[in-house]
């Protein structure tokens, strides 16, 4: 494992990015910052800008204007830097596979490292996802 | 005139739904302000239309995940407004209870929001994790915490079992004395009164002419709820009074929505105590060619439905006006003439459904000075703790 990729895993700063979610996936990571589920505790801390993460959680499925905004904010992640798709929308697009608006999954615009299914997960799904991607890479290297 | 425009974090993590705001500013105070919608589009009213009444009900669901129960409830009351059809007793209450219990949790979730725009965020902890319990009332009574999937047209999915109800009331009551305390905290507290009292005032003659909806509107002095002037579900089984105070600004929205918040739980105690016995579905099996609509009042507002049947069993129409499309233009109402640093808590005093797609851009008259979301948040903070050094709160 490279030398930034461990340091990376020590305490992985989240960005959460929303590219056309119904907000509930975006309420359950929110929740994960608050009291009953703190992943404070386990390092991980939510960042205000995307210059600063190290995860990127993306919701929702990504419709035509935000999959241009999508690909540009990945481009400034510095890397190395890990994608977590959080929710049905991000990985299949759910109920708006058909849509018009909807034309590409989310791993189709960006490689993404970790799924986590649920409509909405649940925030101990979220916080076991993003653990699982942890041992994913330890386990890689 | 403007030389720059910075969008305020494109993807601002406190903030769910898409719009677009630029802010025209001369020094410190705002000047002007343009609103833009649109960048969250899935195209849900175009999806309904293939999909069947059934299935729909579960998009609806997905427009608004904070709205999960309103979207469903306004879209079945318009279906069920095409044949027409009363539905059973049982399923109404049932209806009423899960929809008191998302505005109590709507409600928590923006105080926690506006105490974090405030610098408070003790507040948000506090707020977020008393909504926790009622997520978990909700657990108990539908299985999930956001996405009920309790409703169908012509009644509810699932039933209320008798023994589930004693740890559902439970939970409803414990969190009424940190309900309460956080009441005192907000309405005593000196500096929020500095803070808040008149700032972003929506008169109430403006609140008509925006249209305004829901709490927005009800902060101006304007007494209108869909659950008194046109009563569904359970609600004309009860006693309960509606929140209305004169003000219109902040400080009387977040009063209106925490007041609000115990007249919920007392609805969803009543109803989870007298829940009447019968059918909980009135099992429509074909719908006449016809229109209906179906409003309800949601945690923001009036939710409005239109469905127009041409007796498949899709609908040929469906059309959705959720409340913050309303009231989001009050924004340009209350925020032109006050100081930028009050502008992200005047925002988020209409609880619009903002998507982390959102941007904000601040623009100078003069053309020289930047501001992005962090910085318009910092501002605020700042001036919280200016307002508690002159009154001496440490």
């Amino acid at each position: 494992m490279s030398v930034t990729l461990n340091a990376l895993l020590k305490s992985p700063w989240v960005f959460h990015l929303s590219t056309g979610s119904c907000n509930n996936c975006d309420i359950e990571v929110l929740d994960c910052l608050t009291p009953r589920f703190d992943i404070e505790r386990f390092g991980m801390l939510l960042a205000g800008s995307i210059k600063h993460a190290d995860v990127l959680l993306v919701t929702g499925s990504c419709n035509r204007q935000s999959a241009e905004r999508l690909k540009r904010l990945y481009d400034q992640v510095p890397k190395p830097c890990l994608v977590v798709a959080i929710g049905e929308c991000s990985q299949s697009r759910g109920m708006f596979i058909h849509s018009y608006n909807c034309p590409k999954p989310l791993d189709a615009i960006i490689p993404v490292d970790v799924y986590i299914p649920g409509c909405p997960p649940k925030p101990e799904a979220i916080i076991a996802g993003v653990v699982n991607l942890i041992q994913k890479v330890k386990g890689a290297a | 005139m403007a030389k720059t425009i910075l969008p305020i974090g494109p993807y601002h993590p406190l903030q769910e739904e898409p719009e677009f705001f630029t802010l025209t500013l001369d020094g410190e105070t705002v000047v002007d302000v343009d609103v833009r919608l649109g960048y969250n589009h899935r195209g849900i009213e175009k999806l309904s239309e293939r999909k069947t009444f059934d299935q729909s009900t579960f998009l609806v669901e997905r427009i608004c995940g904070i709205c999960s129960t309103s979207h469903p409830f306004a879209f079945c009351q318009a279906v069920e407004d095409v044949i027409p059809l009363e539905v059973p007793l049982r399923a109404k209450y049932i209806r009423t209870i899960i929809a008191e219990g998302e505005r109590i949790h709507s409600h928590l979730l923006w105080l926690g929001l506006a105490g974090h725009f405030l610098g408070y965020n003790t507040v948000y902890m506090w707020a977020w994790k008393l909504r926790e319990e009622i997520l978990d009332a909700m657990e108990i009574l539908s299985g999930n915490r956001n996405n009920y999937a309790m409703f169908k047209p012509g009644g509810v999915r699932r039933d209320i079992k008798p023994e589930d109800i004693p740890a559902v009331l439970k939970k409803v009551d414990s969190i009424v004395p940190t309900l309460e305390m956080l009441k005192n905290a907000v309405i005593d507290d000196p500096v929020l009164h500095a803070r808040l009292k008149g700032v972003g005032i929506l008169s109430r003659q403006k609140s008509i002419d925006y249209s305004a909806l829901g709490p927005t509107s009800r902060a101006s002095g304007v007494a209108r709820d869909v659950r008194k002037d046109s009563p569904y579900g359970a609600y004309d089984q009860m006693e309960w009074t509606m929140i209305v105070t004169q003000n219109g600004d902040v400080f009387d929205k977040a009063v209106v929505r925490i007041l609000e918040t115990f007249e919920s739980v007392n609805i969803m105690k009543y109803c989870l105590e007298h829940l009447p016995p019968g059918e909980i579905d009135a099992h429509i099996t074909s719908l006449p060619p016809g229109e209906g609509i179906g409003h309800i009042e949601a945690p923001r507002g009036e939710t409005f439905h239109y469905v127009l049947s041409d007796g498949t069993n899709r609908p040929a129409r469906h059309k959705v006006r959720a409340p913050s499309f309303m009231n989001i233009p009050t924004f340009k109402a209350t925020v032109v003439g006050q100081e930028l640093s009050d502008a992200t808590i005047i925002l988020a005093s209409v609880d619009p459904c903002y998507c982390c797609t959102e941007r904000v851009a601040v623009r100078d008259t003069k053309g020289e000075k930047l501001f992005n979301g962090k910085e318009l948040l910092r501002l605020s903070w700042a001036k919280t703790e200016r307002i508690k050094k002159e009154l001496g709160v440490p």
